[in-house]
């Protein structure tokens, strides 16, 4: 076996060391770089191994891989796992890091490059509590990371900055005499010097490698964006929109009601879905609905345009019917429930409706009335008799949920009469398989009853042509778009506008007087009626076309009621009515990777998110961040710690932090005189160009994409303080003092540019930063007009307030508790037996309708459970003293107890009182 | 995409209850969701965990050497396949071509999991070559073919004609 390796290749490194490590005998032979070793390669690749078989491997890992095998040590999954990161992340990361340092000679550019995977690492070693990569024992990851970083984690001069268990990890290899010496072989003591000649020989990497292609469906901080270049003229430009100063005269004026369309101005109605009025919302109903569509709100006010946000509970139907009979009240006592539970959610989350009404009032009943006559005297409604389930039992016609059956399409055994819930097909009832009455359990008869039906196929010449217009020049999203295309490739047909049921706006028509308008036509309606419910002048909004652009905000489920039945509905009552010109649908939010299901207590509810001590504010930014553009996304509890922790306290917070209190501190509270330099006006370039983004993304509705602009300019923030070492240029000369005050003031006005962009996501904390910094309000006036204009706000001289810490640490263990408590794993961790129980649906005996939180913490209880993990507990109790009798390894001690203070916390979960959300700290035996 | 495959190698593997995946990141990294554990992330990574739990150890190599190519050429697959540039293609045909030229497989003699996932990412490549060119990689062409009939293999992408040299068209017998 014969090993070939060239000097000052970083990848020789790799197999040298585990060569060492591995101690397999193998004939290592020194070449040049651009020898050509393998047959097959027309590039040189080194290092290379020629196996006894007479095949040459060509991979680093692959080499240590087999290395470590035939010295009896297989690679486990987890091993695998960092080998392919290493190959996939790491690497092209580290060749561009190392190619900026080494030929480039930027070295200062290297943490920017690397700060992505590293930050990886950091997470995964601190999270994984095991001194190596995979568990107790050095494996074939430990030394391919640890030989590939050597390189730059040995080079001081690089600045990346501290991570405490990349550290301690990386010291742990260094102790290791295998890989010291394979770093000396092949760097020869010369560190990055030693790799020049190699590096010289390598392509320069394109930075487009690491560029993000598709820049609506990324992860904002996991792809970062290369350097951009600042030509002069930028800077200078730049540098005279700083001097300009703020707005004298206030664009946003306060909010008077009720407010209405103004001539001159940009007049913007805004709706956001309505949510049902039976359920209590969860994370996804918000971040599809009414928090995308607040955020766009706040940002339009910031842009001076005049809006009106209008939403409220939709309340008819005959889900609420079935609530009410659940809950053994009427449905009017059921709306008047449930409607202040979605108020005071939202009013929690700090959703700022102008309005939020409902749909059960007389104004809605008169709208709804008037639309159906109109579009009866033109013609628009046919009649027709139609096949429909009756229980003789309860003496009804079956509509939508009183019954249930198996799916005609995908077989699913619990659909519902109008919509299966697993493949989401529209259904019609009769066509259900073993149809249920929902009430009695009976099986209904097919009965024939009269119906009125709106006549889409007449209306739609006029829908296509209002469409074609509407998409073109509005922003529609790409899936509302392609969900309205495929209902028209389909051809429509008449739809059915009455039900057969009591809960509902009644048919005002003598021959239907027994029935009530299907709720897809109703619904709709509710956007007028509350609209009318705000302001006698509600035509002003909604029969003014010309002068109103109507944004619809929903998840995509809902597109087709809005994109093409109830543009129908207002075509056909002819009386000019304001038609959606933006239609913004959101995909689905997953919860840890499945759905969030109220029924099985899986998930986080509106309700519930105050309960978990986490502020608003951070509620807010995770789902924003994770909103689903674009693409489904996935809440999970450990992203957003790592979200929080990562961007929210280390990045943003940090930054604002620290400019702040370099100002308490260095300047007795005050902003210094600043003195420009070609450097800050490159970052002032910079930031401005970040804010003409976030301003272009805003504008065309990407909410989450424009997020990452925010975090771009608070990592070029810190960047620069780093740089530039203002807390060691204080202890300077005067020059350097200067200097030093500078970069406090630029960099506190950064911070203050922050506040306001924050202000749409982050409305708490955004005001926050503004009374720390003592802030003039017209700054929040100025720096969103026009294209962007980054001035400075807090000129010399400024007196800033107290500064404070923004944001808080989310400890493992905390956020544990938490994913514990609401679902998501628990169902797994439950013996087979009792989940099959629950799965079945019925609920036990003595739940009946138990509120939401008593649910959750009554699936976690379980005695048998509890039992077992008693045991086990006293068991790793025993276990840990007997370790500290011993005097083991601290590290050895501490993951032992990890385990035992996990357990408790399980224990106490099957005991039923998980919901407490008090985490233990502190020691414990 | 990878996901996709990910599927098609799980019937191929006969596992009868499907896994869940996600993708993270821009690259769209699968990740495979774990009950008893932590998610495992990466196309490599999942396909080598999915072809143990069908118990079907060979298809990772049955010696020491050949388990190291199969990783080999699963690491190039999304190293240096996926988002290769016109330009890299070239080169990566023209060693494959020369790799091939003694080979049945990927890792010699025996399918592994390495033909599978080369062939799955070389598939976009092969649809966009000309006649001429898929004659001159003459060894990628046969080795292409004969996984693409590998029974089970293909799937969910649709079969390339990439040998001229028939009478007939698949069609046809």
């Amino acid at each position: 076996m014969k090993l070939f390796v060239s000097e000052g290749n970083p990848h020789c490194l790799k197999v040298l060391a585990a060569v060492e490590v591995s101690g397999v005998q193998c004939d290592v032979q020194y070449v040049n770089h651009e020898e050509r070793v393998v047959p097959f390669l027309s590039r040189p690749a080194l290092p290379a191994l020629l196996l006894p078989s007479g095949l040459h491997l060509f991979s680093s890992n692959a080499i240590c891989r087999y290395l470590f095998e035939v010295s009896g040590k297989d690679s486990s999954e987890l091993c695998n796992q960092w080998l392919e990161w290493e190959a996939t992340d790491l690497q092209p990361a580290l060749l561009q890091a190392l190619h900026l340092a080494v030929v480039q000679g930027k070295g200062s550019e290297v943490s920017k490059v690397l700060q992505g995977p590293l930050n990886y690492l950091e997470q995964s070693l601190s999270k994984g509590n095991t001194p190596y990569l995979t568990g107790e024992a050095v494996s074939v990851a430990d030394v391919v990371l640890w030989a590939a970083l050597y390189p730059v984690l040995s080079d001081a001069s690089l600045a990346l900055g501290e991570r405490a268990s990349i550290k301690a990890w990386f010291d742990r290899g260094a102790v290791m005499h295998s890989c010291q010496s394979a770093a000396q072989k092949v760097l020869q003591g010369k560190g990055l010097q030693g790799m020049k000649s190699y590096m010289q020989r390598q392509p320069a990497p394109s930075s487009s490698q690491c560029r993000d292609s598709q820049p609506c469906n990324g992860n904002p901080a996991e792809s970062e964006e290369s350097e951009r270049a600042v030509s002069a003229e930028e800077m200078e430009t730049a540098a005279l929109t700083w001097n300009k100063g703020l707005n004298t005269c206030s664009m946003a004026t306060s909010r008077q009601h009720p407010i209405l369309p103004q001539e001159g101005k940009r007049n913007i109605l805004l709706t956001s879905a309505l949510p049902y009025v039976n359920n209590v919302p969860h994370l996804g109903n918000i971040i599809g609905c009414v928090l995308s569509t607040d955020v766009f709100s706040r940002y339009g006010r910031l842009r001076g345009w005049n809006m009106l946000f209008v939403c409220g509970t939709d309340e008819y139907g005959t889900a609420t019917e079935n609530k009410a009979r659940e809950e053994g009240l009427t449905p009017q006592q059921i709306c008047d429930k449930y409607h202040v539970i979605h108020s005071d959610i939202y009013k929690w989350f700090q959703i700022d409706f102008d309005f939020f009404g409902r749909t059960t009032t007389e104004k809605h009943t008169e709208i709804a009335q008037n639309i159906f006559w109109r579009n009866h005297k033109h013609g628009y409604l046919v009649e027709d008799t139609v096949e429909q389930l009756r229980c003789e039992k309860c003496q009804r016609f079956l509509a939508d949920r009183f019954v249930e059956g198996i799916c005609p399409h995908c077989s699913y055994p619990e659909a519902r009469g109008d919509q299966c819930d697993k493949c989401g097909k529209l259904i019609n009832a009769v066509e259900l398989g073993e149809p249920q009455c929902k009430v009695c359990k009976e099986t209904p008869s097919i009965r024939s009853s009269k119906h009125l039906f709106l006549d889409l196929p007449k209306l739609e010449g006029q829908l296509e042509q209002w469409l074609d217009k509407s998409t073109s020049t509005g922003d529609w999203t790409a899936n509302a778009k392609q969900i309205t295309r495929s209902w028209l490739r389909d051809g429509l047909k008449p739809r059915s506008i009455t039900r057969d049921l009591r809960w509902g706006t009644p048919v005002p028509h003598p021959d239907f007087k027994e029935k009530v308008f299907y709720v897809w036509f109703d619904a709709p309606i509710g956007y007028l009626s509350i609209t009318a419910n705000y302001t006698d002048q509600w035509e002003k909004w909604w029969k003014n076309p010309q002068q109103v652009e109507l944004y619809n905000f929903m998840a995509k489920d809902n597109v087709p009621f809005h994109s093409v039945m109830f543009p129908c509905s207002l075509l056909g009552a002819q009386d000019n009515y304001t038609l959606v010109n933006h239609l913004i649908a959101t995909e689905y939010l997953n919860y840890e990777d499945t759905k969030f299901s109220k029924s099985r207590g899986v998930g986080v509810f509106g309700d519930m998110a105050k309960d978990t001590g986490i502020p608003s504010d951070v509620w807010r930014f995770y789902l924003l961040y994770v909103r689903p553009e674009g693409q489904d996304s996935a809440f999970s509890w450990a992203d957003m710690a790592l979200k929080n922790n990562s961007e929210l306290l280390n990045n943003l917070g940090n930054f604002i932090n620290r400019a702040g209190m370099f100002v308490t501190k260095f300047f007795e509270g005050c902003v210094p005189a600043m003195e420009l330099q070609q450097e800050d006006k490159r970052l002032l370039a910079l930031v401005g160009w970040e804010l003409q983004q976030y301003i272009q993304l805003l504008d065309k509705v990407k909410i989450r994409d424009s997020l990452r602009r925010i975090l771009n300019i608070s990592r070029h923030g810190n960047q620069y303080i780093q740089l530039n070492e203002p807390w060691k240029k204080i202890k300077g000369g005067d020059t350097e003092r200067q200097r030093a005050g500078t970069v406090t003031g630029v960099s506190v006005n950064i911070a203050c540019l922050l506040s306001v962009m924050l202000l749409p996501y982050m409305p708490t904390v955004s005001q926050t930063i503004r009374d720390q910094f003592n802030a003039p309000q017209s700054c929040v006036d100025t720096m969103l007009q026009g294209t962007g204009t980054f001035v400075c706000s807090l000129s010399a001289g400024h007196r800033i307030g107290t500064v404070s810490p923004l944001f808080q640490k989310l400890e493992v263990d905390q956020i544990e508790a938490l994913k514990k408590t609401f679902g998501g794993q628990q169902s797994d961790d439950e013996p087979p037996k009792k989940k099959t129980a629950q799965s079945a649906g019925s609920p036990p005996p003595a739940a009946g309708p138990a509120a939401a939180a008593e649910v959750v913490a009554g699936i976690g209880a379980d005695p048998e459970k509890a039992k077992q993990l008693t045991q086990a507990v006293a068991e790793q109790g025993e276990k840990v003293r007997e370790l500290k009798a011993q005097k083991a390894q601290k590290a050895a001690i501490t993951a032992e107890v990890a385990k035992l203070l996990d357990l408790k916390k399980q224990l106490a979960l099957a005991e039923g009182k998980g919901s407490d959300p008090a985490p233990q700290k502190g020691k414990k035996k | 995409m990878a996901l996709r495959e990910l599927s098609s190698l799980e019937k191929y593997l006969g596992l009868k209850k499907p896994n869940k995946y996600s993708t993270q990141g821009d690259k769209k990294v699968p990740v495979l969701q774990n009950n008893n554990g932590p998610p495992l992330v990466g196309l490599g990574t999942i396909a080598s965990h999915l072809v143990k739990e069908a118990k079907r150890p060979n298809l990772l190599g049955d010696s020491a050497e050949s388990r190291a190519v199969v990783q080999q050429w699963l690491e190039y697959r999304v190293t240096k396949l996926d988002g290769c540039t016109k330009e890299d293609t070239k080169a990566i045909l023209k060693d494959l071509n020369l790799y091939l030229q003694d080979k049945v497989y990927m890792a010699g003699n025996q399918f592994t999991l390495a033909d599978t996932f080369m062939y799955f990412g070389i598939h976009p490549i092969i649809v966009d070559l000309s006649v001429q060119e898929k004659e001159q990689y003459v060894n990628v062409a046969r080795w292409f073919d004969h996984i693409q009939r590998c029974p089970g293999v293909r799937h969910h992408l649709p079969p390339l004609v990439v040998l001229r040299n028939r009478i007939y068209t698949s069609k046809h017998h």
